[in-house]
């Protein structure tokens, strides 16, 4: 077969296009929403948050989270003094319907919003022997409730305590970043419903997304940084007695 | 060719190993999803699907493309910055469908404590009230309108 150079410089344009449709793969669901742009985290900012439940409520109606299981919960933490090491720590049914008064007065006082923190490098999705779970290209750690076994491996690699057998379906489920919202443009359920603004979604490959600013700004941590898991919640004005 | 010595046993065994393995490959091929590997060792349709779930909590932007008059009076209060949903409930099926699931009136005697009952692990600067001793049982309404709360009249907030 002979190709005049006409015919190749024709051909070799149509042949590009094609290789890169082939690398682009099948549309994804949401047809305004790609992947490969986003990179989401979110931003807790523990001064103001009044531990209301709003944020627990809201995750439970959301994602049909069953009674007793917890997807994203609030912590209330008293610390006597100096006795970092050993805070007092409670979360009447996650902080569903609020907290009820102390009875220790005094001391340091404050609310903990805890949720799957998202790692980038997250153990849960290390153990998982069928791949049922796995770090989204935009960043967000999911379970393939078809994929999974059950087998709770998961549940005790998470640092953070934030997965549960689900007792309906008995596969591990978590806090999924709300992704069937943020992938219409929405925010999260929690980050809906917070009256104080202290959790805010983040999108961190965005450059207009305010928390490049507040980074820059601010003292910020994550949980359990020496596990090394790339965590992308931030937690501005978190104590050292946080665990 | 007489390399071997009865050599026939040895091809019978090639062929036995190789439909073995055809059949490994052609069962492989039907059990694992055409998406698994597309993205990493996961499904890769199970991220739409999970997208595809639907929503309840609409968003204050949608309650607010029809409420614009409520939208109006909470813009110059301090609740400026609830959304709708922190106290109305997920509306998403009342958004799509206006005349069906109208949300109830709320009791603002239990849904106000959620946010302003004094308790000491709240920021300092944050609104709370003994709610037993401030109002004396009466309902937070009576003083207080909860889209825009501070009271008119010279009250304090």
């Amino acid at each position: 077969m002979n190709i005049t150079r006409r015919q190749l410089l024709i051909l070799l344009p149509a042949a590009a296009l094609a290789w890169e449709h082939v690398l682009a793969g099948t549309p994804e669901a949401s047809p305004n929403y790609t992947m490969s742009e986003h990179w989401w985290g979110m931003l807790i900012d523990i001064t103001k948050c009044i531990g209301c439940g709003s944020c627990v409520r809201a995750c439970q109606l959301e994602n049909h989270v069953p009674d007793g299981y917890y997807r994203t919960w609030v912590e209330r933490y008293h610390i006597e003094d100096w006795k970092a090491e050993n805070p007092k720590v409670d979360s009447p049914d996650g902080g569903k319907n609020g907290f009820p008064l102390l009875k220790e007065t005094g001391g340091k006082n404050f609310f903990v919003p805890k949720l799957c923190n998202h790692c980038a490098e997250s153990p849960c999705t290390q153990v998982c022997p069928v791949g049922a779970t796995f770090v989204t290209p935009d960043g967000v750690v999911l379970v393939d409730q078809k994929y999974c076994l059950g087998c709770r491996y998961c549940v005790q690699a998470c640092p953070y305590g934030c997965r549960f057998i689900n007792p309906a379906t008995e596969t591990a489920n978590k806090c999924s970043l709300c992704y069937h919202r943020i992938t219409k443009g929405l925010t999260t359920a929690c980050c809906e419903v917070c009256p104080t603004g202290t959790r805010q979604l983040a999108d961190l490959k965005n450059p207009n997304d305010p928390i490049h600013e507040f980074l820059r700004t601010h003292s910020v941590q994550v949980l359990k940084p020496q596990m090394a898991t790339r965590s992308k919640c931030f937690y501005y004005g978190l104590d050292g007695s946080v665990r | 060719m007489k390399t071997f010595k009865d050599a026939g046993h040895l091809f019978r065994l090639a062929a036995v190993f190789l439909v073995g393995v055809a059949a490994f490959l052609i069962v492989r091929s039907l059990l694992v999803p055409r998406s698994f590997g597309r993205y990493g060792h996961y499904r890769a349709d199970a991220i739409a699907e999970i997208a595809a779930l639907p929503v309840a909590y609409a968003g204050h932007q949608v309650c607010e493309g029809c409420h614009s008059e409520v939208q109006e009076v909470k813009s110059k209060g301090v609740h400026k910055g609830v959304a709708c949903e922190s106290c109305h409930g997920p509306q998403a099926k009342h958004a799509e469908d206006p005349a069906s699931g109208v949300p109830p009136k709320l009791d603002t005697a239990v849904l106000c404590v959620r946010c302003h009952q004094e308790n000491i692990a709240k920021p300092k600067g944050f609104p709370q009230v003994n709610a037993a001793d401030h109002s004396g049982g009466a309902a937070c309404d009576t003083c207080h309108k909860p889209h825009s709360p501070a009271m008119t009249g010279g009250g304090s907030q």
